[in-house]
Order: structure tokens, then C-alpha cells, then sequence
């Protein structure tokens, strides 16, 4: 086999045995519980997979997770490890939300994009913001976008239980819900919103971005050795900002996705945790936005499903986090294995190679 | 607001910093361990949640607290030793595993712990240190956390060992450079996963303090992100002990803000007080880094320092 498609195969396959591998552990760690683990499979299948009405629970579960995992993968591609998506997604929902308050949107497709476009830019503004302070003031991007995270959290909870409240929502505090008319309706006749679409398009717009133009591959040239990068005279700063910016539009374009398709108003279940799965699917798809695709269907699977083992178990509902925490773990463990995977019996093990940069940060 | 309401606000939040920056203080000395190994660990935020769980649990069935610190420190640790093992393997990101590990130990946290939501568990007492006062205000906020006085006495000894004793020295160095340590016969990863293991079980205290001293109780909104602002608040004071329990007394007394305007009336902003320590962390972190220079203080080995 060449290089090139054994590195396809391993990267496929590496993921792929890590998702086994956590399945197995998870089984494990119920089975302790006194559960059947088979039983917890076979429902964990059923739910994410098992009819049409799981099917498509999946993939509206999916969607947002596509556009979160774009806010890590794409400053991943630039060199950064972003993992404040929620807080991109918070103020996304926020600016989708609030757009109403300060102009009277009209209703129909325009007025919808309108408001996904406010979404995006504010979500955009955000992770900028970490890149900028990453790039200009040399302050840590994983820990000051987090740090915006909760900024954001505590921002959204003052405005959603203040100064935007809708006086009506006495026990869970909401914001004025959007017009029917702005709201953004099923796709079809399937019970699956039109998000799935805007997940699935900004994949593979991010993929064309990073592969096919000069600036995508700009930007990943300074995602792989800023030094170089500055030799050819590439402006790093601008590259790495930018590639912020789209990530975090992308989170703030699913934050608003989550109020004009499942919410309708702001409150408190739009904080819930999509931007921190975000992250193990990018990381799991190895920040490529096409492979990102199938790893958020699958991922969203596992939260499809767990209502349902929820309901017929009574398994408590993070037994779902847990599951995803050995799928994270498993595939950051699975980097130690590649290269190393003997392919061909009469074939050598691969010369290994070049020593891998210290560190993402 | 007279004079009287000030006097309340800042009593308050002298005796919040205490109160609330305890758990931060045993986050970030494990973290200046780990950290000091050259490794960072951002799953002390899931080390975090899953010590106060563990730690309350094993109190609620054993009737004692002091058993309940003991078994928070030792999951903790063992936690931290997955993120050490995982991390001692090639190519394995530590920033990225640390976030694995957050995921897991909050996920195992809360699994584990729906049963401890309900129950109340013995809590740790406290030091009456204003009894001398006549004024109810003193003596509520003097009233510290026993473990407190721990905290501070492990800062002490932390700073001295680095400076002075031989397993203080290895650690530094392997953090310092690793080719320096290997040259003298030293395993790093050794080192590394043992400075983790035991940064976990620093961190786990500061668990412990959260179940079974304040808020005193488990449920799932116990932590707020604490774990990652003591990784920050370790950048802050400079990979230094001492300074790591001002630092923490200073984010315990920003996070006493809302709560001491609150009890004097000032109502309305609740959340926006909250967000104050990410403001201020985000704050000091721009005002102390600087692009093109490495921190002073900082081991070199360490990725978030590039």
C-alpha cells in the first residue's frame, strides 16, 4: 500500500477502533452498575439509528455539533486550540434572539437569514477575540476562549432574566420568542430542521476553503510552522484571525440555528454543552471539516440515544457524558498508535517519521 | 450605600475570599506541580468535580468528613494519573487530553453522584478565628475552613521543596528541559506522570472543600468552572506557590462580590458579578503576557508557553 492510503486507512480506522473501544468500556462500566450491557448496545444502536424517528433525532442533533466542531477545527487548521465554541454559540443565540429588539425583522427567508447572519457575526466577534488576543497580546487562546465562555454564560443569563425578558415566561425566563414567520421550519416533509443544511453546507465550504484556495492553504501553512510562514511573507496574524472568526461564526451560526428551529426564544436550555462535544468531534475527525460530517451524525447518535436509555433503564442521563469522555480519551490515545499499525505481514513496519511538533498550543 | 453597608460588603468579602477561594488555592497548587513538571493538566476542572462527588459520598456513608477529604484527594489523584499515563504516551497532546479527562471525570462525577444530590453529608467544621470580636459580621467572616490553614502550609511547603530539596529540584528540571534531565539518568515521564498524580491529589482537597465545606452539598452546578481559572490564576502568579495563594484569595474575593452586594440589597446584576473573575483573569492575563517573550517563571517545556 502507499503512504498516502495507509494514512487514509489509519485515519479512518484509528477513530473507528476508538469508538469500539469506548462502546466496550462503556459496557463494562454499566454491566458494574448491575445493567446488561448487550441490552445497553443494542438500545444505544436502536436509539441513534434503529427507525426514522431516531434517525432524524439524530440529525438534528448532529447539526449543531457539525458547527461547533468548525469552531475547533478550523483555528486548529490555523494553529490554535480553541475550546470556548460554547461561548461563540451563546452569543450567537443571543444576537439571533435580540436581533428582534432592535429591528423589526421582516418575516419570511430574508428575515431568517437575517438573523442567522447576527448569529454568525456575533459568534464570529467573540472567537476573534481570542485570536486577536492570542496573536497581538500573546495571551494563552485555549484558556482566555474559555474564559470567554463563561463570560458569555453569565452575560446571556443577565440579559435572558433582565433587561430582555419576556414578563409572560414566569418559570423558565425567555426572551420574547421570534415571530412564526422568522422561524426556520422542518426540512421537507421529515421532522429534521433546515440547520442540517447549513451544518452540512459550511462543512464542506470550510473543506473547499481549506483545500482548494490559496487562503486556506495560507492559513494552514501557518497552522503548520509559523516560522515558514513568516519567511514566504505570509501575514499570520490576519490568517489566524481570520480563521478564528470563521470558526466562530460557525458556532454562533448554530447558537442561532438552536433558537430559530428548536427554542424559538432565548433561555436557559440553549446552555447545554453542544460547544464541549463540539470539541471531541473535531478532535475525532481530526479537524477535517468533510470527516466532521460523519462524526457528529455519530456522536449526535450517542445523544439521541440516550433519552431512550434513559426511559427504559433508567440509566441517569450523563451516562451519555461518560460515554463520551472514554470516546475523547480513547481517540486522543489512539495518536500513540498511528504510524505503528502493521499493515502487511511481509512488509516492513513504516521508517518512522519525522519527529511531530511539541504541543498544538 | 452608607458606611455601614461598605463595612458589610468588604467583611464579606474578606471572609469570601477565604470561603470561596479555598478550593481555588488547592486547584492551583496542584496545577503549579504539574505545571512545574512541564505538563499542563485542564482536566483539574473534571478532577475538581469528581473529588467534591466522591468526596461527599464517601463522607455520607462513612459518617466521617475527614475520610470524605482523604477519599476525594485519592480520586484525584487517580484521575490525574490517567491524564499522566495517557499523556507519558507519544504524540498524545496534554492540552487536548486534559480536556478528555474534564469530560470523563464530570461525566463519572454526575453518573456516580444522582444518588448524592438529595442526602446531606457531615460537613467539615470551621476555625472561629473572630471570637475575640463582639460584631456578628467579623465573626461570619472569620469563621475560615479548616482546610484552609492546610492550603496555606502546603503553599509553604511547596515553595520551599521546589527551592530546596532534591525531588524540588527534579521536578523543575524536567520541566525546565527534559534533554537536561534525560542527560542525568532522570526518567521524565516518570517524573511527569508522578508531579500529575500528585497535582491531582492537591486538586482533589480542593474538591473536597467544595462538597463538604462550601456550598457544602453535591449537586451538579458545584463547580463552575474553577479548575480552568486556577490554570490561568497559575500563569498569573508566575508557576510561584506563595503567589498562588494570593492570587486565589484574590478570585475567592472576587467571587464573594455578588453575594456581599447581594446581602446588603444590591440586587439586578447577580450574573454580571459573577462573570468578574473570568473579566478579571481575562484582564490580568493580557496586562502580564506579552507576544514574542516567554513569561518569567514559566518552565520552558510547557506547551501552553510557546
Amino acid at each position: 500500500m502507499t503512504s498516502r492510503s495507509t494514512d487514509t486507512a489509519e485515519a479512518v480506522l484509528l477513530p473507528v477502533l476508538a469508538i469500539a473501544g469506548a462502546l466496550l468500556l462503556f459496557g463494562l462500566f454499566v454491566a458494574l452498575a448491575g445493567f446488561n450491557p448487550l441490552e445497553v448496545w443494542a438500545l444505544l444502536f436502536r436509539g441513534a439509528f434503529g427507525d426514522a424517528f431516531s434517525l432524524q433525532n439524530t440529525l438534528q442533533r448532529a447539526a449543531p455539533l457539525m458547527l461547533t466542531a468548525l469552531c475547533v477545527a478550523l483555528p486548529a487548521r490555523a494553529g490554535l486550540t480553541i475550546i470556548g465554541g460554547e461561548g461563540a454559540l451563546i452569543v450567537g443565540a443571543l444576537a439571533c434572539a435580540g436581533l428582534p429588539y432592535v429591528w423589526a425583522v421582516p418575516e419570511g427567508v430574508f428575515g431568517t437569514t437575517s438573523l442567522m447572519l447576527a448569529a454568525a457575526l456575533g459568534g464570529a466577534a467573540w472567537i476573534a477575540l481570542a485570536g486577536y488576543l492570542r496573536q497581538f497580546r500573546g495571551v494563552n487562546e485555549t484558556i482566555s476562549s474559555l474564559l470567554l465562555a463563561y463570560v458569555a454564560v453569565n452575560v446571556f443569563k443577565h440579559l435572558v432574566e433582565g433587561p430582555m425578558r419576556d414578563p409572560a415566561s414566569l418559570n423558565k425566563p425567555s426572551t420574547f420568542a421570534l415571530k412564526d414567520g422568522l422561524l426556520m421550519g422542518p426540512i421537507g416533509g421529515y421532522d429534521v430542521h433546515w440547520g442540517l443544511v447549513w451544518g452540512v453546507v459550511c462543512c464542506v465550504l470550510a473543506a473547499i476553503w481549506l483545500g482548494q484556495t490559496t487562503h486556506g492553504f495560507a492559513t494552514r501553512v501557518v497552522g503548520g510552522n509559523v516560522r515558514a510562514a513568516g519567511l514566504v511573507g505570509l501575514p499570520a496574524g490576519r490568517l489566524v484571525i481570520t480563521a478564528c472568526a470563521l470558526g466562530g461564526a460557525a458556532a454562533g451560526l448554530a447558537g442561532g440555528i438552536e433558537i430559530a428551529a428548536v427554542h424559538t426564544a432565548a433561555n436557559a436550555s440553549v446552555i447545554a454543552g453542544l460547544g464541549y462535544t463540539g470539541i471531541l468531534v473535531s478532535f475525532a475527525a481530526r479537524h477535517h471539516p468533510l470527516a466532521i460530517i460523519p462524526v457528529a451524525i455519530v456522536l449526535g447518535g450517542f445523544g439521541a440515544a440516550g433519552s431512550l436509555l434513559q426511559r427504559r433503564l433508567g440509566l441517569p442521563d450523563a451516562s451519555v457524558q461518560v460515554l463520551l469522555g472514554f470516546v475523547f480519551v480513547l481517540i486522543l490515545s489512539a495518536e500513540a498508535a498511528r504510524g505503528r499499525i502493521r499493515w502487511g505481514l511481509f512488509k516492513p513496519a513504516p521508517a518512522p517519521q519525522a519527529a511531530p511538533q511539541k504541543g498544538v498550543a | 450605600m452608607d458606611m455601614d453597608a461598605i463595612g458589610a460588603v468588604l467583611l464579606a468579602i474578606l471572609g469570601g475570599a477565604i470561603r470561596v477561594g479555598t478550593p481555588f488555592l488547592f486547584v492551583s497548587l496542584g496545577e503549579c506541580l504539574t505545571e512545574k513538571s512541564g505538563r499542563i493538566n485542564l482536566g483539574l476542572e473534571g478532577v475538581l468535580v469528581f473529588s467534591a462527588m466522591s468526596a461527599f459520598g464517601v463522607a455520607y456513608w462513612s459518617g466521617s468528613a475527614w475520610i470524605g477529604v482523604l477519599a476525594g484527594s485519592a480520586s484525584g489523584a487517580l484521575l490525574a494519573l490517567l491524564h499522566g499515563l495517557a499523556c507519558s504516551m507519544k504524540r498524545v497532546n496534554d492540552i487536548a487530553m486534559g480536556i478528555g479527562v474534564m469530560m470523563l471525570g464530570i461525566g463519572l462525577a454526575f453518573y456516580l453522584g444522582k444518588p448524592l444530590i438529595q442526602p446531606q453529608a457531615p460537613t467539615l467544621g470551621s476555625l472561629p478565628l473572630g471570637n475575640w470580636s463582639d460584631s456578628p459580621q467579623v465573626r461570619a467572616a472569620l469563621n475560615i475552613n479548616v482546610l484552609f490553614p492546610i492550603g496555606v502550609v502546603l503553599a509553604l511547603l511547596m515553595a520551599w521543596a521546589f527551592a530546596n530539596t532534591r525531588w524540588g529540584m527534579l521536578v523543575r528540571m524536567v520541566g525546565d528541559s527534559s534533554d537536561a534531565a534525560r542527560a542525568l539518568g532522570t526518567s521524565v515521564t516518570w517524573v511527569r506522570t508522578l508531579a500529575t498524580t500528585v497535582g491531582g491529589a492537591i486538586a482533589g482537597l480542593g474538591g473536597a472543600s467544595l462538597s463538604l465545606y462550601y456550598p457544602g452539598s453535591w449537586n451538579e452546578g458545584l463547580s463552575s468552572g474553577q479548575g480552568l481559572i486556577a490554570v490561568a490564576l497559575v500563569i498569573f502568579a508566575r508557576w510561584r506557590p506563595m503567589a498562588c495563594l494570593w492570587a486565589a484569595l484574590l478570585f475567592g474575593g472576587a467571587g464573594a462580590l455578588g453575594p456581599a452586594l447581594q446581602s446588603v440589597g444590591v440586587t439586578g446584576y447577580y450574573y454580571l458579578f459573577n462573570a468578574v473573575p473570568y473579566v478579571m483573569t481575562l484582564v490580568i492575563l493580557v496586562v502580564t503576557c506579552a507576544p514574542q517573550r516567554v513569561l518569567r517563571g514559566a518552565p520552558s517545556e510547557l506547551g501552553v508557553q510557546r
